[in-house]
């Protein structure tokens, strides 16, 4: 295969790999919210949409929402620049889901000659592209909030978007400690630099070598700064229910109003992903290089026995607690039985992991198939780092109070942007030494 | 006079926001695997298939008691009609064919709508002939009609479907065949 085909082919597979992460995450997170919430306030949570009585733990709920969604009528009213108020919702969704096709998400493999990258777009300026892109999201929130021509909506748009643009810069000056750390912009450079133990200084520490032991300042900042640029709690003043009607979207229905829900969703997952590539070390598994991997691939598979050995157990008791709460309860035929059969097939599902591991370690392995093993690993990685911001998103939520307006600005410019720098001139300091 | 309250002072690392959150973050979580691991825990009530049970002592819809003989034990004698705060009560008397009975009520409507639950009727009815202890305390209908309880309503209940509540010590029926003119009243009636 000639060089440009495969080049092409590489960047179709990854360009849909990446554009599909977030669309696949929204539907989850809609559902993650709405059950962290009952979780954490001590109730039950959705459990009520049901086929003949199968439930899936409450995700027919985000199926329900859809046709609801689809089914109402698109009020366009009178008062609104029709134009303006048409692209805003699809501004935002765009520019929701252009960022990650800047982030790798495995190692590049090489097939025969050819390098396959898991990366849609290595460009020189990497990382400041990719903050020049989310740059961009706020021009949605801006668009609809004027073209709506609503004094509600002009609010929460002006809050939201000053309080966007204010933290980006405590945003930026983190970054820029994590490019001074690294001495690179490129975002596959930085990841590549994170594998291994921790090492400062010549000593070896029994840790990750991630961004967030090296630069925990920024790491703390750039996550604050992260919860501020997609306008979630505690930094959520745009929605501000109790002042203003719901913000930016006051005059949206129907689809449109999905779109910006969507994108407030596919932005938080790829806030965490960027967070978990720059930060947790994105694809590398802890402790251990690519190379590594790749020379002991049975170990390699057996570690993701394993894990997911772990990942079934531990969810399959849960499910089966809930399974006997819910058959108490619930009185349908299926839904009596719904919940046990899915926790006896996680149970059975790592009963097989347990009979896989003497067969993985016995098994012969020719260099590819390695090679796509670990990228496997290091997907499953990225997704996994990236899925506990994703809780802590949640989690922060139905914590934290809101900020008032003065108190957000006061810690936008006069707490994270002095902290920023103050870390930008350390960082400075000790690489001169 | 003027009282000045004192904020509390905030002392040591509470004093930075981010060991606040972290502490509030730590309840939280707590909460998350304490309901993931005890879901059996959970406050919850299952509501319609699995409701709490009702007190004995709601007042639910209302019921007009019988007699041995399945006629009401109204007299329609407007008591409770004319107690009632919200006018939901609307009898109307007819003469009885039973000698030892007066007025007997020919209609007796409520209107679900304007009634507003207080129990005033109950309070008022000198022979016990109306009751809200019918365990009914949600109710829906179609159209207004369906919120009126006529008299066929009301007594479409059996006695011994609504036990009372403990301690519930009825009064008495009147006994009108051990009165003072019992025996001449007998006579006057047979003529």
């Amino acid at each position: 295969m000639d060089p440009i085909t495969f080049e092409v082919i590489n960047i179709v597979i990854v360009a849909l790999l990446a554009w599909g992460i977030p669309l696949q995450f929204i539907p989850l997170m809609i559902w993650l919210e709405r059950k962290g919430a009952a979780i954490i306030q001590d109730r039950i949570g959705p459990i009520r949409a049901n086929i003949g009585g199968i439930r899936l733990f409450g995700f027919l709920h985000n199926i329900a929402d859809v046709i609801k969604l689809l089914f109402k009528e698109d009020v366009i009213p009178n008062h609104v620049y029709r134009f303006y108020y048409f692209l805003a919702p699809f501004w935002s969704m765009t520019i929701a889901l252009i960022p990650l096709m800047l982030v790798p998400f495995a190692a590049p493999i090489t097939i025969g000659e050819n390098v396959f990258r898991f990366q849609v777009a290595t460009y020189q300026s990497g990382i400041l592209l990719l903050f020049a892109i989310t740059g961009l999201g706020v021009y949605g929130i801006i668009l609809a909030a004027w073209s709506s021509n609503n004094k509600y909506s002009l609010l929460g748009g002006l809050r939201s978007s000053a309080q966007m643009i204010s933290y980006e810069l405590g945003m930026g000056l983190s970054i820029v400690a994590i490019l001074m750390t690294y001495q690179d912009v490129q975002i596959q450079n930085i990841v590549e630099a994170q594998s291994g133990f921790l090492k400062v200084f010549g000593i070896t520490f029994p840790l990750p070598n991630w961004g967030m032991f090296l630069q925990p300042i920024a790491f703390i900042t750039f996550v604050v700064a992260a919860f501020a640029e997609t306008n979630r709690t505690p930094f959520d003043l745009a929605e501000g229910e109790a002042e203003i009607v719901a913000g930016y979207h006051t005059e949206y229905s129907s689809f449109k109003f999905a779109l910006f829900f969507m994108a407030e969703y596919a932005n938080m997952v790829v806030a965490s992903i960027v967070i978990a590539t720059l930060f947790l070390g994105g694809y590398q598994v802890p402790f251990f290089t690519t190379e590594e991997l790749r020379a002991n691939p049975q170990y390699t598979l057996t570690a993701m026995l394993v894990l997911g050995i772990l990942t079934f157990l531990i969810l399959g008791f849960l499910v089966y607690k809930r399974a006997k709460y819910i058959s108490v309860h619930f009185p349908e035929p299926l839904g009596k039985k719904e919940y046990f059969f899915i926790s006896y097939a996680l149970f059975v599902l790592a009963i097989l992991f347990v009979i896989l591991i003497p067969v993985v370690l016995n098994l012969e392995y020719n260099d590819l198939a390695s090679q796509i093993i670990v990228a496997v690993f290091q997907l499953t990685m990225i997704l996994a780092k990236a899925s506990i911001f994703l809780w802590l998103y949640v989690h922060v939520r139905w914590t934290l109070p809101r900020f008032r307006y003065d108190q957000l600005m006061n810690m936008g410019w006069k707490l994270m942007l002095p902290i920023s720098l103050l870390n930008v001139i350390i960082t400075g300091i000790v690489i001169a030494l | 006079m003027v009282k000045v309250v004192k904020r509390p002072e905030v002392k040591g690392l509470r004093q930075f926001y981010l060991v606040e959150v972290l502490i509030g973050l730590y309840t939280t979580l707590r909460h998350v695997i304490r309901n993931l691991i005890y879901p059996e825990k959970l406050p919850t009530v299952i509501y319609p298939e699995k409701p709490k049970p009702i007190p004995a002592a709601t007042r639910g819809l209302h019921r007009l008691m019988k007699r041995e003989d399945g006629s009401p034990r109204c007299t329609a004698c407007m008591l409770c009609a004319t107690n009632c705060p919200a006018f939901c009560i609307h009898i109307k008397a007819a003469e009885s064919d039973d000698p030892y009975i007066e007025k007997y009520p020919e209609r007796f409507d409520i209107d679900l709508l304007r009634c507003v639950f207080c129990g005033l009727c109950v309070e008022a009815c000198p022979l016990d002939a109306i009751r809200m202890d019918m365990p009914i305390i949600s109710f829906t209908g179609y159209t207004r009609q369906d919120f009126i309880l006529t008299k066929e309503k009301l007594l479409d209940h059996d006695n011994s479907d609504f036990p009372h509540a403990p301690n519930y010590n009825p009064p008495k029926p009147l006994d009108i065949t051990h009165g003072p003119h019992h025996n001449e009243f007998l006579s006057r009636i047979k003529k």
